[in-house]
């Protein structure tokens, strides 16, 4: 790249904003600019919602270095930091600290007492309750009218079912819980309907975690609770994390599940590879592959440098906003070949759709599971699974934080 | 082949379980990671090699 190429690539006065739309008839690519930009200008520059311009990162490798760098810090009541929306800004003063807005040392002691029910042995136990939840909802489906709604029959219940279970979320609720969750989870939100459903969960966690210190279960907020009992944290912060798995553990998984299906629909000789093996191995494969193709975390992470941090041949200056793309990440040819080809059998592994560094998904071996079983299951048990509609009728998340499809109309 | 493993900088992915099993084992209280096998066989050499590269907080140091 010449010089001045890189300052064009680097230039505030241009910069597209972001976020930016996918191309019409590609609903399962990052925005073609996005694309391109990973390997020609990993490190540039975007315009957002405040009219500020922070960088983006869509390079793999500066991805990795940048996620893994101590300078780059999560801390969104710095000023500068580039946060999603005018909600986010609202209410990040009223967040209690979690694993989501702070750095190390508070992160690492969040952090860790978050993770013992999703360690790898933990998860793993579930696998025989998240095969037989996934038969009984294939079940149900077949035994229904046709055409079905795999995002009802499927995508959501199954994970909703077991991040219920884990924390101690009454089922009955979840319905409540998840129209909450999805206003906060739209690309554009305003501060006052932020700030109502911000309240709603937080109070919703706290009362949970107050029950459970009186009558403890074995689960999650039980653990939490807990915890406040023994003053190692106070109920905000036990809600703030309650929140947090509660709001990653079911959206997330539920778009992964249902784009997944969509996605392999429109290639039907790598839904073949699925459908014809019941080989565990082929079915974690082909998840590692659709994490690292569909890449559903399309916002940007969120970062600010606290100091002059050189990446490539770019300077992002202290207080400045980061914005690491996570979805050209996995797209950037030079980390894998033929980025835009879904290929089931191509080792996938080091794909971002989890993040890197030290806010890597909590969840990701629970993640894994399902998509595992669901992948390894669905398409085995229904053959002639089809879309009972066309691709350009399907309603796609363009609006959302994290991407998926609204509904799924299949038929078999 | 020697390996060692950062407990502090650990976070508790669990992707070295994942990618080498026999070398990798996860506390039951916080999932911080602890070595199974600072020698491990030539066989899981290559599993060991992926798991350093997938760790997300650089925790694991590999000594040919």
């Amino acid at each position: 790249m010449t010089s001045s190429q890189s300052q064009e690539a680097a230039g505030s006065a241009d910069a597209p904003f972001f976020p930016m739309s996918r191309e019409a008839g590609c609903p399962f690519d990052p925005p073609l600019h996005l694309r391109e930009a990973a390997a020609k200008h990993p490190v540039s520059r975007v315009r957002i919602w405040n009219d500020s311009t922070p960088w983006i990162i869509t390079g793999h490798a500066e991805q990795r270095a940048l996620l893994s760098d101590p300078r780059v810090s999560v801390n969104d009541r710095l000023p500068g930091f580039p946060h999603w929306h005018a909600g986010m800004e609202r209410i990040a003063p009223h967040r209690a600290p979690s694993v989501f807005n702070t750095d190390p040392p508070e992160h690492t002691r969040f952090r860790r007492m978050m993770t013992a029910p999703f360690t790898f042995k933990r998860v793993n136990a579930m696998r025989a309750v998240i095969q037989e939840i996934t038969d009984d909802l294939i079940d149900q489906m077949l035994a229904g009218p046709k055409p079905a709604d795999l995002v009802e029959a499927i995508a959501l219940p199954l994970p909703t079912r077991m991040i219920c279970t884990i924390m101690g979320v009454p089922y009955e609720d979840h319905a409540t819980f998840a129209a909450q969750a999805s206003v906060g989870m739209k690309k554009d939100v305003d501060a006052q309907a932020q700030m109502a459903t911000f309240r709603w969960q937080h109070d919703y966690l706290a009362d949970l975690v107050r029950a459970r210190a009186a009558e403890p279960l074995d689960d999650v907020v039980s653990d939490l609770a807990q915890r406040v009992t023994a003053g190692e944290v106070d109920v905000e912060e036990a809600a703030a994390m309650g929140v947090g798995l509660f709001v990653a553990g079911h959206e997330t998984s539920a778009n992964m599940i249902a784009l997944a299906t969509a996605a392999l629909l429109q290639h039907p000789d790598q839904l073949a590879i699925l459908r014809e093996s019941d080989d565990p191995e082929v079915a974690a494969k082909a998840a590692e592959e659709l994490l690292r193709y569909l890449g559903i975390v399309h916002m940007g992470q969120r970062r600010i440098a606290k100091e002059d941090i050189e990446i490539g041949d770019q300077t992002i200056k202290a207080g400045e906003g980061i914005l690491i793309e996570l979805a050209s990440g996995n797209r950037d040819p030079r980390a894998f070949p033929d980025p835009d080809v879904l290929d089931l059998r191509r080792p996938a592994s080091a794909h971002h759709a989890f993040g890197f560094g030290l806010h890597q998904c909590i969840g990701q071996q629970l993640a894994r599971v399902e998509l595992q079983v669901v992948y390894g299951t669905l398409f085995r048990r229904i053959p002639t699974l089809s879309l009972a509609t066309t691709l350009d009728k399907i309603e796609f998340k363009h609006d959302g934080i994290a991407y998926g499809v609204y509904h799924l109309p299949v038929t078999w | 082949m020697r390996v060692a493993v950062d407990q502090d900088r650990c976070v508790s992915a669990g992707q070295c379980v994942a990618a080498a099993p026999d070398v990798f084992d996860q506390r039951d209280e916080d999932g911080v990671v602890v070595l199974v096998n600072a020698t491990p066989d030539a066989a899981d050499e290559d599993d060991v090699r992926r798991a350093a590269g997938v760790c997300p907080a650089l925790a694991i140091q590999i000594q040919d």
